[in-house]
């Protein structure tokens, strides 16, 4: 990609100027792999480190153990880590699935097809995206109240929806205007009905967008924290909630090494997905956002 | 110039801009101008269960809410020592926020006490407003500058990507209880800086520890979509400047800026929205602490103290988010759609 | 944007949509409950028994089911668990009493909820054929449980401050405030802070705030329990000794960010000569992680002229109205409040409601900080019995946070606060 680097090559000649450069733009490439990951090498080291040492400064991994580990997970004190961890995979899973399944049928409408009001729909679509979900709290709260919703998983999972639905729809938008129709058009000229051109050629094409989609939407999903913790009992909070309220085996002293190692688990599954769909949630995340 | 920035900019594709052109972007390429016009009722049909989802899980809720903020909170039967309804408000509970009016012993309307959370909106109102303003300052400026470096070519440029989008992958719940561990009064925080500050409680440190760590979390957001923009840019621009013999400052000032502006607008539009509902930060952060306390915050804390009167709080943040959303639509989609014309002339 | 006029009808219509929608989902779940609040007073069958995480070492109520149950084959009692969370406690109960359902039993209530449930019709009162006898119980747990001039639950366990200290540093306990702080410059010398208690914005620091006013003769709310009094030259010289000692470093400035956990902390790390907290310090204290294992006392908390005023906690336990099976419910309230089940209660390390218990020789000697929370207790005050107590509470912490910050002075705190209180409610 080097070649649409805004600077471009440099001229043969100018090379002290260059190792100024370089110098330069190695000093920030430091600064900012130390922005994005000291805060969570920190969050890491506490999590193995004995909890009677939790406070101790030394930057390196000293006094290993897996004990917070032990105690994150442990349900004796009233914490059920491995619960809210499935939790978070179940309301997650579901609001994604639904976004996808109904925001898959709009997104190619608004990518493929002109009709009277789309503008409207897309207006619609991005408003919804910046809904402040505070405004869902009480009456949520309240309607889930009379109907003894509270505590069950359809009350966190249809909320979520407000948001991952329009992520979800801006994203695959994005994604499906870039797509080849001709090979649609070439399908249906060979006598293919819309649906099956769809099906059978594009889907597979717009797979990896689907993919990349599942991961925005299943990423904003787990990190919702507002309305779970209003919503939500101790059955079916996600990790979010669970994280805030997490309490130690002794209820009256704050487990900081326990909730690093309890961050630790909700966070390097994330952090795998990130290392390994660099590329495609990037493209995700710009798709949506820089072209609205 | 072989690559004009019109057609540069064409790749990102524009969902608002969608609808104006002829069906099939890539017509210019492709060839299929021809085909038939598509849509009409099917195409309502393939949006219309998006439309009924979104009005079930938003339309509905805001509706509910609004007929709740005119009907009054139970109030007590003074004999029976009994909750009663509490009948029709009219505007009561708007005005209690608005103009922070609360009833007094006798009956007559008074301005609401301090530690009353009636007292509190205007407060929260400027607390979000100034955590608004200054993480999404900062998270621009420092977003670009991440994005100009994060452009420049070296190795393990991916593994870098890779990196700044970790603090965006952890969930602020525990982006939240990391920065309070990183903060407490025996943290690493104050051990690197030789300070005894009380990070969650006294005001200014506790504010400065909520803009930390958003910024922390969202600036590699925002340097990404700067990015994407930036990479949007031929390459020619600059060789053309460069022979022109422009300073690399003049070159950012002059191509890079200019150039970059649309997406760091819309970048700006929608960090701003996010921020204005803050919520898990500043909560879990630094708990009832007066000095963080944002509308978000202030809602959920009226929740279980009446539903009527919180309707009308959760009503007014929605109206006046959308207010300064509509205002950004105006004057960022304004100038981001001026600099895009400006460009494709420029281009040309 | 949702901006254009255009958009409307195709919202109305689909609004109109989601309201069909949700109202058929909400029908469904309300029609099973047509219990009414009047019936089942005399019925008896197997109950269930609702309360938060149980984080007793000994499972107290574990075994006040299991020797209930061996009296009672045929009105069992089952023991319903909710989350060690008070607020998701709190909404498990709102929901369904909201609904009207008859599954919850009994109930195990945090103090400060016990008028709300009231108020609201969602606890059997207490009289008549449900008359309780509380002669034998500690009169403050008692008036916790009474809204309106009726009892309307059981009071379970209850809970005071206490004063810890260091008795390796200051042989005696300090009696009165005044000695207390006169004490502070051992704390000097030893390079340690003097006193912490809970000044986090939080329920703590109403309890504490409470604490210091009414120790000095002030108080929330008069008499009936409903008019705000505590626009006083009481409360002010109460509100004005943890000023003071804030200002002046008695209290150590990080003791701004302290709930229980940290003061706990902050006491068994060595950094603090006295320490007002829960008795549950006089355990985690003795454990081997912490500095001051042996080397502290207990007694109750100071005040002007002598033992200081505790605010009380603890849980009260009321019969649901919609139970169908009240008079069992009603009976294994007698029982709770038994000197069986107080004294295995008592054993949990919760402090019981009987007074007789805390002369108790065996208990005594197991818990030897018993002595010291009787005095405690015997002079606590409740917090304001009144449906509005979240609003009183946030009038209260609000207000003594600034205080201590110095934001405001003590006096216009303390008008803050009256107006604050007055308004709650209205």
């Amino acid at each position: 990609m080097a070649h649409r680097s805004p600077d471009g090559p440099e001229p043969v000649l100018a090379t002290r100027r260059k190792g100024l450069r370089d110098f330069r733009i190695y000093v920030g490439v430091v600064i900012i792999a130390v922005w994005g990951l000291a805060p969570f090498y920190w969050m890491v080291v506490t999590a193995f480190r004995d909890p009677d040492y939790t406070f101790d400064v030394t930057p390196w991994p000293t006094h290993l153990t897996t004990e917070n580990f032990r105690n994150a997970l442990s349900t004796s004190s009233g914490n059920n880590f491995p619960r809210a961890l499935g939790n978070s995979m179940i309301i997650g899973g579901a609001s994604t699935l639904v976004a996808l399944a109904i925001g898959i049928f709009a997104a190619y409408a608004l990518a493929r097809m002109t009709f009277r009001g789309k503008y409207i729909v897309v207006g619609l679509v991005l408003g919804a995206s910046m809904f402040p979900v505070v405004a869902l709290v009480t009456p949520l709260f309240q309607l889930f109240t009379d109907i003894g919703w509270i505590g069950q998983y359809q009350a966190l999972i249809i909320p979520n929806i407000s948001f991952v639905l329009p992520l979800t729809v801006y994203t695959l938008t994005s994604f499906f205007s870039e797509l080849p129709w001709e090979l649609e058009e070439a399908a249906r000229i060979d006598g293919a009905s819309r649906a099956q051109a769809f099906r059978l050629v594009m889907l597979p094409l717009a797979a990896p967008a689907l993919f990349t989609t599942a991961i925005l939407a299943f990423i904003a999903s787990v990190n919702e924290f507002l309305l779970a913790s209003q919503l939500s009992s101790d059955k079916t909070e996600p990790v979010t909630v669970a994280i805030a309220r997490f309490s130690g085996n002794d209820p009256h002293v704050v487990p900081y090494a326990a909730i690093m190692a309890a961050g630790t688990i909700v966070t390097i599954p994330l952090v795998i997905m990130v290392l390994l769909f660099q590329r495609r949630i990037i493209s995700g995340l710009t798709a949506g956002g820089v072209k609205s | 110039m072989p690559v004009s920035a019109g057609e540069a900019s064409g790749a990102e594709p524009d969902i608002a801009a969608a609808g104006s052109k002829p069906p099939g972007r890539g017509s210019g390429k492709s060839g299929t101008a021809r085909r038939r016009p598509l849509g009409g009722r099917n195409a309502w049909l393939l949006i219309a269960p998006v439309l009924i989802a979104l009005a079930v899980v938003i339309g509905y809720p805001v509706v509910r809410a609004v007929i709740m903020s005119f009907t009054k909170d139970a109030g007590l039967d003074e004999n029976t020592g009994m909750f009663t309804d509490g009948g029709s408000a009219g505007f009561s509970n708007y005005t209690h926020w608005l103009f922070q009016q609360c009833p007094s012993v006798t009956g007559e309307m008074v301005s609401c006490p301090p530690g009353t959370l009636g007292s509190q909106f205007w407060a929260a109102v400027g607390t979000t407003l100034f955590f608004t303003v200054v993480t999404v300052a900062l998270e621009a400026g420092i977003g670009l500058w991440m994005a100009v470096v994060m452009g420049k070519s070296f190795r393990g440029r991916a593994l870098l990507r890779a990196a700044v989008l970790i603090p965006w992958a952890i969930p602020t719940a525990v982006t939240a209880k990391l920065w309070y561990f990183i903060f407490s009064y025996e943290g690493i925080a104050n051990k690197a800086l030789g300070t005894h500050l009380l990070w969650t409680s006294d005001a200014w440190p506790a504010r400065s520890a909520v803009i930390i760590a958003d910024v922390w979390k969202t600036t590699p957001f925002m340097a990404l979509l700067i990015l994407a923009g930036l990479q949007m840019i031929p390459h020619d621009v600059y060789e053309a400047a460069r022979v022109d013999g422009a300073s690399a400052w003049q070159r950012f000032t002059q191509i890079t800026l200019p150039l970059v502006k649309p997406a760091l607008l819309v970048a700006i539009l929608f960090r701003t929205m996010d921020a204005l509902r803050m919520y898990d930060l500043p909560w879990i952060l630094t708990g009832n602490n007066p000095a963080t306390r944002t509308i978000s915050v202030l809602v959920v804390q009226q929740v279980r103290q009446g539903f009527n009167s919180a309707s009308a709080l959760s009503t007014i943040t929605f109206v006046l988010i959308f207010i300064v959303a509509f205002f950004l639509v105006k004057v960022l989609g304004a100038n981001a759609v001026r600099t895009q014309e400006d460009q494709r002339k420029w281009a040309k | 944007m949702r901006l254009t006029t255009r958009s409307l009808l195709p919202r109305v219509v689909v609004t109109a949509t989601a309201v069909a929608l949700l109202a058929a989902t909400g029908c469904s779940s309300d029609s099973d409950s047509g219990n009414s609040a009047s019936s089942h007073t005399t019925d008896r069958g197997p109950i269930t028994y609702v309360e938060g995480k149980d984080t007793t070492e000994t499972g107290v109520v574990k075994q006040l089911v299991e020797v209930w149950n061996a009296d009672h084959p045929d009105e069992k009692v089952t023991f319903k668990e909710q989350s060690n969370d008070a607020d998701q406690a709190h909404d498990d109960f709102v929901q369904h009493l909201q609904a009207k359902q008859s599954d919850y039993d009994l109930m195990a209530l945090d103090v400060v909820w016990t008028a709300e449930f009231a108020a609201k019709g969602w606890l059997q009162p207490l009289k008549d054929s449900f008359a309780l006898d509380t002669a034998t119980l500690l009169a403050p747990t008692v008036a916790s449980a009474t809204y309106n001039n009726t009892l309307y639950a059981a009071p379970k366990n209850t809970n005071g401050g206490l004063l810890f200290y260091r008795k390796d540093l200051v042989p005696t306990a300090p009696a009165t405030w005044a000695e207390m702080m006169g004490e502070c410059a051992v704390a000097k010398t030893n390079n340690i802070g003097c006193y912490a208690g809970q000044y986090a914005p939080y329920e703590g620091l109403t309890v504490n705030t409470a604490e210091a006013i009414n120790s000095h003769g002030g108080a929330f709310v008069g008499a009936d329990g409903k008019t705000p009094t505590v626009d006083s030259p009481q409360s002010r010289a109460g509100l004005a000794s943890l000023v003071d000692a804030y200002k002046n470093g008695n209290i150590p400035p990080q003791a701004i960010t302290f709930k229980e956990p940290e003061s706990q902390q902050a006491f068994e790390d060595g950094q603090l000569l006295f320490l007002r907290n829960w008795p549950y310090v006089y355990g985690t204290a003795a454990k081997d992680s912490s500095a001051v294992k042996g080397k502290y006392g207990v007694a109750p908390l100071p005040g002007v002229n002598g033992v200081g005023t505790s605010t009380l906690g603890g849980y009260n336990v009321g019969i649901n109205p919609f139970s169908e099976h009240k008079a069992t419910a009603m009976d294994f309230l007698r029982f709770l409040t038994s000197e069986k089940a107080q004294r295995i209660i008592a054993e949990g390390s919760l402090p019981p409601v009987l007074g007789s218990l805390y002369d108790d020789p065996a208990l005594v000697a197991e818990m030897p900080y018993l002595p010291a929370l009787k005095e405690s207790i015997a002079n606590a005050v409740p917090r304001p019995v009144t449906p509005f107590y979240p609003a009183v509470s946030k009038a209260v912490q609000d207000n003594a946070y600034a205080a201590l910050k110095g934001e405001k002075s003590v006096d216009q705190a303390i008008i803050d606060m009256q107006a604050g209180i007055e308004s709650a409610g209205q």
